[in-house]
């Protein structure tokens, strides 16, 4: 940037500490086995800088969920983690009062002959509270990375809830108070596409649209989480892998299920994809998920695909 | 291929200006974008090296929104920062978007997405060329010829319309929610409640509080097929969607042929003739041929990402005859569906004895239809409201 270069170029001035690029974060987020792709890294760059939310698209088992827990790994802060579903509300996500704790107490300070406004401010205090992923998230004394994984999942109520969480970055209990973040987490959110989001929640958020991986930047991750692989048959393995996703299949394996495939040919021997059909047509469960899928993908199928591969 | 970058005007004001002059250029292209966008650029690009691959990227995840938004970034990007050294004029747009359109054909460039004019015949299917061999297929002929739609609707019809889809919306309650409500009686204790309630009583929950999980309306969607081939049912269709706009407050109508039409506004005129009259008025080409993919596509991709949810029932009333490759109408339907609404199809043809979808439009549709039923007059559509309750 211009303004470094000139703080530099004055005498005894110091330069301020270097700005943390994309570059840094593809370099530590590589350290930690994930392998991130120019348009990620500085999306996740924009996001830690401008203190913004991440909305994550793409289809099933690109590595959207896997990005926060290589962030937090190398941030060394803890990842929490909210899955979302239909229905899921406040109670789940945010907080919820422990009534058995509550009613045992009532009782408790009944036969003490305690009552009144004593009892009722100690049994709406922290110690009957129980804290659920978002207010756990907002009360971390390092900020954590928050994955509120599969958006699309939860329904339109618990997306407005969200809204408001993620903008201001607090919490209200009617019987506490307002709940300020302490520090503010890293909030990544992962969606595929199950129902489109409101606009409303986007434009909160940056956004990057995760792919599945180029062939370079596969083999680069294959090589970097089953180092025990040869190389010959890793090169092999994602060929293999990714002129599978080109044909007509109701569910392209994910990066996941090549490194499933590549875990079980390494455990079952194999040196080469195209040596022994039978091997590789059992190891072809690790990748294909559905019963037509199966079908499609027939012995001499598999055997065309790992004579291209090879 | 990207050009040269472009070069910009002496009297420019500077690199902000030019931010917006780009952010106004997306938004031209279809992006959704708002002042706060255009602040979160500048704060992006201050923690941004100022390399062009870093400002792409810098720029692409804070403008994009969705895939689409994502897949089309790029080209629009070169179009205003690299297109081949020309003088860019002026960074920021002028207040009236007719004269920022001309100044920006003046130069020669065309919008990255440039929407194509939508002219009768212009895929080379239509019967113009083809030559009308008397066959029943779907022409892509618009009708010049205007027909009254008052001619065919009597009020009657109407009011006896309106009371059916009001009970066509009473039947149709979403009852997927796992949300839960307080509520007088239900399935679930609400403990919050109740535990409140016990510390008047000393501790014991003598009276318990319940939850319920609340049944919720649903959103109708009305898009009513008007070509020359459903002409003969337009009469019980039309006084439904009238019918329907008046009874129910928060539903949604659309005529399509050749082209699609939101006809809601119109039909919520207090006077249903002349809401009717309105409806004949947007309507232009009633009675012509049918393009059901195209329509459909448009009606996915624009008023359905605003106005369907998961929450919506999209009723399609048509008889399936288009005369656009039948792919078209599958991918259609599939982007719907992935709103997660649940479609229902309603086709008059389907009474007739031995029907069976053969329409390749049909065919293709039917995976992605929660019901396929006949509909030819009121009645038919009244007994539907047994099986629409069972959705």
């Amino acid at each position: 940037m211009k303004r470094e270069g000139a703080a530099q170029a004055l005498p005894g001035v110091v330069p301020p500490p270097p700005m943390t690029g994309p570059a840094d974060i593809q370099s530590g987020l590589a350290g930690q086995g994930y392998v991130a792709t120019p348009d990620l890294a500085m999306a996740l760059h924009l996001a830690l800088q401008l203190g913004r939310p991440l909305l994550l698209e793409g289809a099933a088992g690109v590595g959207k969920t896997e990005v926060a827990r290589a962030l937090a790994q190398w941030k060394s802060c803890a990842l929490i983690r909210l899955q979302c579903y239909e229905g899921l509300d406040a109670a789940q996500a945010i907080y919820e009062w422990n009534y058995q704790r509550q009613l045992l107490a009532i009782r408790a300070h009944a036969e003490a002959g305690e009552t009144g406004d004593a009892v009722e401010a100690r049994l709406f205090s922290e110690d009957y509270l129980l804290e659920r992923p978002l207010l756990r998230a907002l009360r971390q004394p390092v900020a954590p990375v928050l994955l509120i994984d599969e958006i699309d999942r939860a329904d339109e109520e618990f997306e407005a809830y969200l809204l408001e969480v993620l903008s201001d970055f607090q919490i209200t209990i009617p019987e506490l108070g307002t709940i300020a973040a302490t520090t503010r987490p890293m909030v990544i959110l992962t969606a595929n596409g199950t129902r489109d989001l409101s606009d409303a929640l986007r434009r909160r958020c940056l956004y990057a649209h995760v792919d599945y991986p180029d062939r370079a930047t596969e083999l680069a991750i294959l090589q970097a989480r089953c180092p025990q692989v040869e190389d010959a048959l890793a090169g092999q393995i994602v060929a293999f892998v990714q002129s599978l996703r080109r044909e007509e299949l109701e569910k392209k394996p994910g990066i996941a299920e090549m490194l499933d495939f590549a875990a079980a040919l390494a455990g079952l021997g194999l040196a080469d994809l195209s040596d022994d059909p039978a091997i590789l047509q059992a190891a072809l469960a690790t990748l294909l998920k559905t019963q037509a899928d199966r079908a499609a993908i027939t012995t001499e199928v598999a055997q065309r695909l790992a004579g291209k591969a090879a | 291929m990207r050009g040269a970058v472009t070069r910009f005007a002496a009297r420019d004001p500077g690199p902000a200006a030019r931010i917006v002059g780009f952010m106004a250029h997306l938004r031209d292209n279809g992006f959704r974008l708002g002042i706060a966008e255009t602040e979160t650029a500048l704060a992006a690009l201050a923690a941004t090296p100022a390399d062009e691959a870093s400002v792409r990227g810098a720029l692409k995840t804070v403008a994009c929104g969705s895939v689409e938004d994502w897949a089309r970034f790029d080209a629009i990007f070169d179009s205003y920062w690299r297109n081949g050294g020309r003088v860019r004029t002026r960074a920021v747009p002028s207040a009236s978007p007719a004269h920022t359109r001309n100044s920006r054909t003046a130069e020669g460039r065309t919008g990255a997405s440039g929407s194509k004019a939508d002219a009768p015949d212009s895929d080379g299917t239509g019967e113009s060329e083809n030559g009308g061999e008397g066959r029943l297929v779907a022409t892509t002929i618009t009708n010049r010829m205007k027909k009254d739609l008052r001619e065919l609707v009597a009020p009657e019809d109407i009011r006896a319309a309106e009371q059916l889809a009001h009970r066509l919306g009473l039947a149709l309650r979403d009852r997927r929610s796992r949300r839960s409500r307080a509520d007088r009686r239900g399935a679930r204790v609400d403990l919050r409640r109740t535990i409140r309630a016990s510390l008047a009583t000393g501790g014991e929950p003598m009276r318990l509080a319940f939850r319920q999980k609340p049944d919720r309306p649903v959103r109708i969607t009305a898009l009513v097929d008007v070509s020359g081939s459903m002409t003969p049912y337009a009469r019980p269709f039309l006084a439904f969607l009238a019918g329907l706009m008046r009874a129910d407050a928060s539903a949604d109508a659309y005529l399509f042929h050749t082209r699609l039409v939101r006809v809601t506004e119109a039909l919520r005129d207090d006077d249903p003739l002349r809401a009717l009259n309105r409806m004949t008025l947007l309507a232009d080409g009633f009675g012509g041929g049918s393009r059901i993919g195209a329509g459909l596509h448009h009606f996915a991709t624009t008023h359905a990402r605003r106005l369907v949810n998961g929450r919506s029932v999209v009723i399609i009333l048509s008889d399936g005859y288009d005369s656009a490759p039948s792919d078209e109408l599958a991918a259609a339907l599939e982007r719907l569906s992935r709103r997660g609404c649940r479609i229902l199809w309603l086709n008059p043809l389907k009474g007739w004895r031995d029907y069976a979808p053969v329409a390749a439009g049909m065919a293709a549709a039917l995976p992605y239809l929660d019901l396929f039923a006949p509909a030819a007059t009121l009645e038919d559509l009244a007994a539907l409201e047994k099986e629409l309750a069972r959705l």
